[in-house]
C-alpha cells in the first residue's frame, strides 16, 4: 500500500456547489477505483502567484489517498486533465516521512509549535545583537559630556571581555 | 564572575565575528519539507524567486535537494512564482 496525495486548483468562477460537486467527484472516483481515503483538505481560495487561464486565485483541495495500483493514478490523471475546471494539478508520492507529518499537521502538532520555535530562537539572537548595539550606543551617548573618563573604563574592560562571552555560552547550552 | 548584562563593551563585540552556519533541518530535526508551505520556503529564495545556493543557506546536501523538489512543486501549484521581483 502506497500513499499518494494529489493537490489541484479548481476555477474560482464556477458556482459554489458546482466546486465542492467538483471535489466529491473525486473522491468517489478514487473509493470506486478502491482507493482507501486518508483525508481530505479544503484549502480553499487562495490567490495565485502568476497568472493561469487568465484567473488571478483559486480554490485548492488536496486528498491524501493510499492506493495498491499504479493505474489509479493514471486514472485519476486522465480524469483532472480532460476537466475543464481544473486549472492544475500533481500528485506526489509520500514518504514515511511526509505521512507522519501530515499525520502531525492534522492533529495539530506541526505548523504553529515548529514555526514558533524558530522565531524565538531568531528573535534571540536578535536580541543579544541588540542587547550588545544598544550597551555600546548608551555608552557612546554617556560619554561624550566626560571626555576624559571613558579612556579608563575602556582600559578595565578588554580584561573582562575574554572569558565572559565564554561563559554565557556555556551558560547558553 | 560579572553576569552577561553586568559587563558593559565599548564596541559590540559580535561585529566581525562570522557565525557558523548550519543545517536547520538537521538541527531541528525536520524530516519532510512541505511543498503546500510557502511562507517556510520562501526563506529558501531570494527576492527574485531563485533558489539560494547552499552555501547562502548552509543546508546540508540531502535537504537542499528536498528544499530545491519542494519549491519547484509549489512552483508548480502557483503557491510560488517562477520568475517575479521584489518578492520579499
Amino acid at each position: 500500500m502506497r500513499q499518494y496525495e494529489v493537490t489541484f486548483i479548481i476555477d474560482p468562477v464556477l458556482p459554489n456547489e458546482e466546486i465542492t460537486g467538483a471535489a466529491k467527484n473525486y473522491q468517489e472516483h478514487l473509493t470506486q477505483e478502491g482507493c482507501e481515503i486518508v483525508h481530505v483538505d479544503a484549502i480553499g481560495l487562495k490567490p495565485l502567484a502568476y497568472i493561469i487561464h487568465k484567473r488571478s486565485s483559486g480554490i485548492y483541495y488536496t486528498i491524501e489517498f493510499r492506493t495498491e495500483s499504479q493505474d489509479t493514478i493514471e486514472k485519476l490523471e486522465l480524469a483532472l486533465r480532460r476537466d475543464e475546471r481544473i486549472m492544475r494539478f500533481l500528485t506526489v508520492k509520500l514518504d514515511k516521512y511526509g505521512v507522519k507529518y501530515n499525520e502531525d499537521k492534522r492533529n495539530g502538532l506541526i505548523g504553529k509549535s515548529k514555526k514558533e520555535d524558530r522565531k524565538r530562537s531568531d528573535d534571540d539572537n536578535e536580541e543579544d545583537n541588540r542587547r550588545g548595539g544598544g550597551g555600546y550606543q548608551g555608552r557612546a551617548k554617556t560619554s561624550p559630556p566626560p571626555p576624559p573618563p571613558p579612556p579608563p573604563v575602556a582600559k578595565e574592560i578588554p580584561k573582562v571581555i575574554p572569558p565572559a562571552p565564554v561563559v554565557a555560552v556555556d551558560e547558553e547550552e | 564572575m560579572a553576569s552577561k548584562d553586568e559587563i558593559k563593551f565599548l564596541t559590540n563585540p559580535n561585529i566581525g565575528k562570522l557565525r557558523k552556519k548550519y543545517c536547520r533541518f538537521k538541527k531541528f530535526g525536520i524530516k519532510h519539507i512541505d511543498y503546500k508551505d510557502p511562507d517556510f520556503l520562501i526563506q529558501f529564495v531570494n527576492d527574485q524567486g531563485k533558489i539560494l545556493p547552499r552555501r547562502i543557506t548552509g543546508n546540508s546536501l540531502k535537504y537542499q535537494r528536498k528544499v530545491s523538489e519542494a519549491v519547484k512543486r509549489a512552483r508548480h501549484l502557483a503557491m510560488m512564482p517562477y520568475v517575479t521581483d521584489l518578492l520579499k
